[in-house]
């Protein structure tokens, strides 16, 4: 009995919060442009998205602005890692608390604390703002990625390197970086699905020429939601899907002890 | 070795300060002056205004109602997640933290199809004869877009929590005479309580400050305190004015922070 009710209990969850998305995905395939009723199967609204060159640039943005800002992000903040895991315990505090601040605080006050910073300073609303912002976000999450890699680290293995002749980027490279790879490629992976996935720091930060997929769909939503925007959210959906798989399962394969 | 972690630390120290706290001092240098620069703190007693006021008390409840909602959908469920075997749970969890990852408003635009007036859920409803629902553009529409937006936020830390109770001091409490409810009461609960700490914050915080939720699901009549602050910086251009109300959230969270720390005895160690 209890047995059952567990089962009950995890598939109308399950269904919570399935039912949404597969009704995009059965929209995303029908005929009729109204949603109340099934008019057919088509894929002709993948086509006209397809088609659609405010949606194409929407994403080619998107894509850009993630992968520079999380590549960015990485290095920095791998960087910014390393320096306070050597510092003192008061420094180190101060800087972890700073750190937190972009990811306890609320996305709208971030975004319109740096968008009162680009108008002050008078650089013009654009991708440059956009992919700032995004670094300022990202590098939180790398560094909480890194840190406690970096906190499994040996230090007695560095200066051993550096007893032998290493130069410190030497022995940094040869010794540390490849213990704490796994924690950078996280990190790295993390803040490129929070820079594909923002809507709100974008919304503040971006000038009125720009779109990024979140940005573009807002406005679309806005006006009322057109077939293509179902046709969107399944092909978003089964990307993540596939991604979260090679992510989560092709690794683990190689080191099941991590 | 000093030199070396200098070099490192100034390239995010020069970043943190020019794009993590001299922003945030702009929005208080907004919130506390008029447009001629003076100091004035009349753009905060703005939220003492009757359409402000009530935008924040809504926030306030709405938020706390789909929180509370979230706990209790959520805790059951991360324990059967966490009770379940090893092998098959990982896949399981995935699948329940999976729509996470998929794009917020495309969440919340699958709720606005379902539950509009000739949308799905109610063109099903005609089908089958049964009567209709109008909950969208009402706070009901609001509070479950919260819901569904922020419940694997919710499960997730949760269930890493619960995971990770040694299942012996679990037994041992058995073995001592203690039936499951007071298992669960005295040893899993009070074990978990981190967990449930660091979801309420990751709930409530993202569902106290919204706009997008209340934007598409809860039409342009119902204001919550973000719609307020969104439309002084996107619409009027009142950034004083949107910066005094920020500055008035901005303490709501902190408070809520310190109100979930001085419960939280590990110190946040999960996420």
């Amino acid at each position: 009995m209890m047995k059952f009710l567990k089962k009950f209990y995890i598939v109308l969850i399950f269904i919570f919060l399935y039912a949404p998305i597969l009704t995009l995905i059965v929209l995303s395939f029908n005929q009729s442009k109204t949603r109340a009723k099934w008019g057919g199967f088509t894929t002709k609204w993948y086509g006209s998205l397809f088609r659609n060159d405010q949606i194409m640039s929407a994403l080619y943005t998107t894509i850009v602005i993630a992968l520079l800002s999380s590549l960015i992000a990485t290095v920095l903040g791998t960087m910014a890692s390393i320096a306070i895991n050597s510092m003192n315990r008061r420094m180190r505090s101060v800087y972890l608390g700073v750190t937190n601040i972009p990811m306890l605080n609320a996305d709208i006050v971030t975004g319109i604390s740096l968008m009162l910073l680009f108008i002050a300073s008078g650089l013009s609303m654009g991708f440059g703002t956009v992919l700032l912002s995004h670094i300022t976000f990202n590098i939180p999450y790398v560094i909480l990625s890194v840190m406690p890699k970096l906190k499994q680290t040996n230090q007695s293995v560095y200066e051993a390197a550096l007893d032998l002749g290493a130069s410190h980027l030497h022995a940094f490279f040869k010794v540390v970086f490849p213990d704490i790879i796994p924690g950078v490629l996280s990190g790295f992976l993390l803040a490129f699905t929070m820079s594909l996935d923002d809507f709100i720091i974008t919304h503040f930060t971006k000038g009125p020429g720009l779109d990024t997929l979140s940005t573009k769909i807002y406005t679309e939503v806005k006006k009322g939601i057109k077939p293509e925007m179902y046709s969107l959210s399944t092909i978003m959906f089964v990307s993540v899907l596939v991604l979260l798989i090679v992510v989560n399962y092709i690794p683990s394969k190689g080191n099941k002890n991590n | 070795m000093k030199s070396k972690s200098k070099v490192l630390s100034t390239p995010y120290t020069i970043w943190a300060i020019g794009f993590i706290i001299i922003p945030l001092i702009m929005v208080l240098y907004y919130a506390f002056t008029e447009k001629d620069g003076s100091f004035s703190v009349s753009y905060v007693a703005a939220i003492s205004d009757p359409t402000n006021f009530k935008a924040l008390m809504l926030s306030i409840v709405l938020s706390l109602i789909s929180t509370i909602i979230c706990l209790l959908l959520a805790y059951p469920l991360a324990m059967i997640l966490a009770s379940s075997g090893v092998d098959r749970s990982g896949f399981i969890v995935f699948i329940f933290i999976l729509p996470m990852w998929m794009n917020f408003l495309l969440r919340t635009l699958a709720w606005q199809t379902l539950l509009e007036k000739t949308g799905v859920i109610n063109s099903v409803l005609k089908y089958l004869h049964l009567g209709q629902i109008n909950i969208i553009n009402t706070p009901y529409a609001i509070v479950l877009g919260m819901v569904y937006n922020f419940l694997p936020f919710m499960v997730l830390p949760i269930y890493n929590i619960l995971a990770k109770i040694d299942k012996n001091v679990l037994n041992a409490a058995r073995d001592l005479g203690a039936n499951e409810f007071q298992v669960f009461l005295r040893i899993t609960f009070p074990l978990s309580i981190p967990g449930v700490i660091s979801g309420i914050t990751m709930v409530f915080v993202p569902a106290l400050t919204t706009f997008v939720i209340s934007d598409l699901l809860g039409g342009s009549k119902i204001l919550l305190i973000g719609n307020v602050i969104e439309q002084e910086f996107k619409q009027t251009n009142n950034w004083h004015a949107g910066s005094g109300l920020s500055f008035v959230l901005m303490i709501f969270i902190v408070v809520s922070m310190l109100i979930t720390n001085k419960y939280d005895k590990e110190g946040g160690a999960v996420l």
